[in-house]
């Protein structure tokens, strides 16, 4: 008796399991499903929740005007928390939901994890905020775009704006020692040591946290470099400006995005005026990042949060990319992603082979008056 | 040239060492009394720092950044009274309950202690880095020196110098100070002869937290930021100094402190800074090896 209760609950399980799949099936014929995976709750989830909100509004505007390919474009929003680990699981349930494109994920390292699942299964993954090098440099992820900057963009242009803007030939580099800082330091010292008219005289990391840089201070100063390339964070970067101006040395500081924050001009008052850093340029002059930070102030009522107009731009060239293909076939998207233009907040973009946006620009800022002023 | 480059890093040096003697200073004479590691000795100085940037800023806008020399004195008051009422206050409540225990328990509760109060900073205060006004004013006479060494690194020097000329003179020629060295040889022959124990211990702490907080204003002054992480580091540094010194004593918390300070400015100035730790490390662990005790440290044997 038990048995056959057994196995009468196993049928009904199994039934059950195939009407959902057919439902699957049909709902899959008349929508075309998008993946939204980053961190939507836990400490950084203010980094990914501007995404589904990007999401949400693309796909609103996009189902509006007839969808894509004549379908009806469907979310599926997954959160990864922003750890590998969590990842790796969002990435199998998009690919269980047979997702043709993702948007995300947001951090690096998840991005990392799951990007492998992903191209087993011939998904497309496109970031708008994933900016470590290796992503796409290595080419172990033919399947990845982004629509931001990667790391290593800010050193290309910290050494093209020292050398050409400023004409400066004598460098320091300095690092914190950390992934960020010490990938950006060392691939500006690479492209100075290849120029012949450039010349380091200085490399080194710095201990983070130490109570005072004086030495290293001293260091700079005897070297004789006309400027300091430092990559790493605003706390170092505002101590050893602090140090150098106390000093009374008025040498060049240019440093990168983790220096281009608020709390690094708060810190260091007065002698951050003059300080160079790199940054992601600014979109708010393009109508159509007007145009979508309205849309989101109507929809959600609130300014739209990090990285919303890459995630505007990357939820955009994916679903454009798909119509352009005329299908979701994994080959054709990605030529389509490839060759095609496609007009976007961060303005009008095509991926390269490694899958970094062609027109996705940093730009340098300086301090001035106690604000960071886009240099153009 | 030369000369003036180690002249800078011989300075650079001097200013880190007596950045780092100001806190080492408390854990040598808690050590020299009660044997124990206190670790919460970092964050004592770090909530000095934080009082004294609360008290100077309502002070400074209340009545305008004018008078330096008077926010300067006011607010280190106010951090040197903060921070004795806490190491007080700790001393009784982490310290005292355990003073029979295994010294094991101690350190753990040390421990403990030093995580409770960074994350009570943390959470009552802020987890962002807050600029600190530099309150030691730049005199003009100096200017043509200052880029050599500046007028609040000399106050660091000066300070530290009379701290511990003071805390010499206390040690050596006062009834508190007799009472102390008493306590460090042997607490229970002090006791039966009439010594407070529990007052001189509470005064130890006391005093230890009141040098660990000028250091806390000088130094957030000197390096014009501080947030809740502070303590940690600085605390760790100093523990090393003084041990490198010889723990338990107070001229060898100095002088460790010196000696550390200048090792590291040296090697990052002639050498690298990429290993500025390790080799400062390294150094220690020589000279512990040498002599185990630490340069003025008496090593005694264990009394049974």
């Amino acid at each position: 008796m038990k048995r056959n209760f057994g196995k009468f609950m196993m049928n009904a399980i199994a039934a059950g399991l195939m009407v959902f799949a057919m439902s699957g099936n049909g709902m899959a014929e008349d929508t075309i499903k998008m993946g939204v995976a980053g961190p939507h709750s836990g400490d950084l989830a203010s980094y990914g929740l501007p995404t589904v909100n990007a999401a949400k509004l693309v796909v609103k505007d996009i189902n509006a005007k007839g969808g894509v390919l004549g379908k009806q474009v469907e979310l599926v929003i997954e959160d990864d928390v922003c750890k590998p680990e969590v990842s790796t699981n969002t990435a199998t349930k998009l690919a269980s939901q047979k997702v043709p494109v993702v948007l995300g994920h947001i951090c690096s390292g998840a991005t990392k994890a799951a990007m492998g699942i992903y191209k087993d299964s011939k998904i497309i993954a496109m970031s708008p905020s994933a900016t470590n090098p290796d992503l796409t440099l290595s080419g172990d992820y033919p399947n990845f775009f982004r629509t931001i900057a990667h790391d290593l963009t800010q050193g290309d242009l910290q050494v093209e704006f020292a050398m050409k803007t400023l004409k400066l030939t004598k460098f320091a580099v300095l690092h914190d020692k950390g992934d960020y800082g010490k990938g950006i330091a060392e691939h500006v010292k690479n492209l100075l040591e290849k120029n012949p008219a450039a010349e380091v005289l200085l490399y080194e990391g710095v201990t983070p946290g130490a109570v005072d840089y004086s030495a290293i201070v001293q260091k700079i100063k005897r070297s004789g470099a006309e400027a300091v390339i430092f990559g790493g964070y605003h706390p170092e970067a505002s101590k050893i400006v602090t140090q150098m101006r106390k000093k009374r040395m008025d040498t060049v500081f240019i440093s990168d995005d983790g220096v281009k924050d608020d709390t690094f001009i708060k810190v260091a008052g007065e002698y951050a005026e003059g300080v160079y850093a790199t940054g992601p340029a600014d979109v708010s002059g393009n109508p159509m990042g007007a145009a979508a930070t309205r849309a989101h102030q109507d929809e959600f009522g609130s300014e739209p949060g990090a990285f919303f107009h890459n995630a505007y731009s990357a939820a955009l060239a994916l679903l454009n990319a798909i119509e352009k293909a005329g299908s979701t076939d994994y080959d054709a998207v990605v030529n389509a992603l490839r060759t095609r233009d496609v007009e976007t907040p961060v303005g009008k973009i095509r991926f390269d082979e490694k899958g970094d946006a062609i027109g996705v620009k940093m730009s340098m800022y300086q301090v001035r008056d106690g604000k960071y002023e886009e240099l153009k | 040239m030369d000369l003036e480059y180690f002249a800078e890093l011989f300075l650079g040096g001097l200013t880190r060492g007596s950045i780092y003697a100001l806190i080492a200073l408390g854990y040598t004479m808690v050590y020299g009394i009660v044997e124990l590691i206190n670790f919460a000795h970092g964050e004592i100085y770090m909530i000095g720092a934080f009082t004294a940037l609360i008290v100077a800023s309502v002070l400074g806008m209340e009545f305008g950044w004018t008078h330096l020399g008077a926010i300067l004195l006011i607010s280190s008051l106010a951090a040197m009274i903060y921070s004795c009422s806490y190491a007080w206050t700790m001393e009784k409540i982490a310290y005292k309950p355990l003073r029979k225990a295994p010294r094991l328990s101690a350190l753990i509760s040390a421990i403990g202690m030093s995580l409770f109060l960074q994350n009570y900073v943390l959470l009552a205060q802020t987890s962002d880095f807050l600029p600190f006004p530099s309150l030691i004013p730049d005199w003009e006479f100096w200017e043509p020196y200052a880029h050599v060494i500046s007028a609040p690194e000399i106050a660091i020097l000066l300070v530290t110098t009379i701290v511990m000329i003071l805390l010499t003179f206390l040690i050596k020629f006062t009834k508190i100070g007799k009472a102390m060295r008493a306590t460090a040889q042997d607490s229970s022959m002090a006791m039966l002869v009439g010594v407070n124990v529990d007052q001189i211990i509470s005064m130890t702490f006391i005093i230890g937290s009141a040098t660990a907080a000028i250091g806390g204003v000088l130094i957030a002054s000197h390096v014009g930021q501080i947030n809740f992480y502070i303590g940690f580091i600085a605390g760790i540094k100093a523990f090393v100094a003084a041990v490198l010194g010889g723990i338990g004593s107070i001229p060898g918390a100095v002088l460790g402190s010196l000696v550390l300070g200048w090792t590291e400015s040296f090697f990052t100035g002639y050498i690298s800074s990429d290993y500025e730790d390790v080799f400062a490390f390294v150094f220690l662990v020589c000279i512990l090896i040498f002599r185990p005790a630490g340069i003025l440290g008496r090593s005694e044997t264990q009394k049974v």
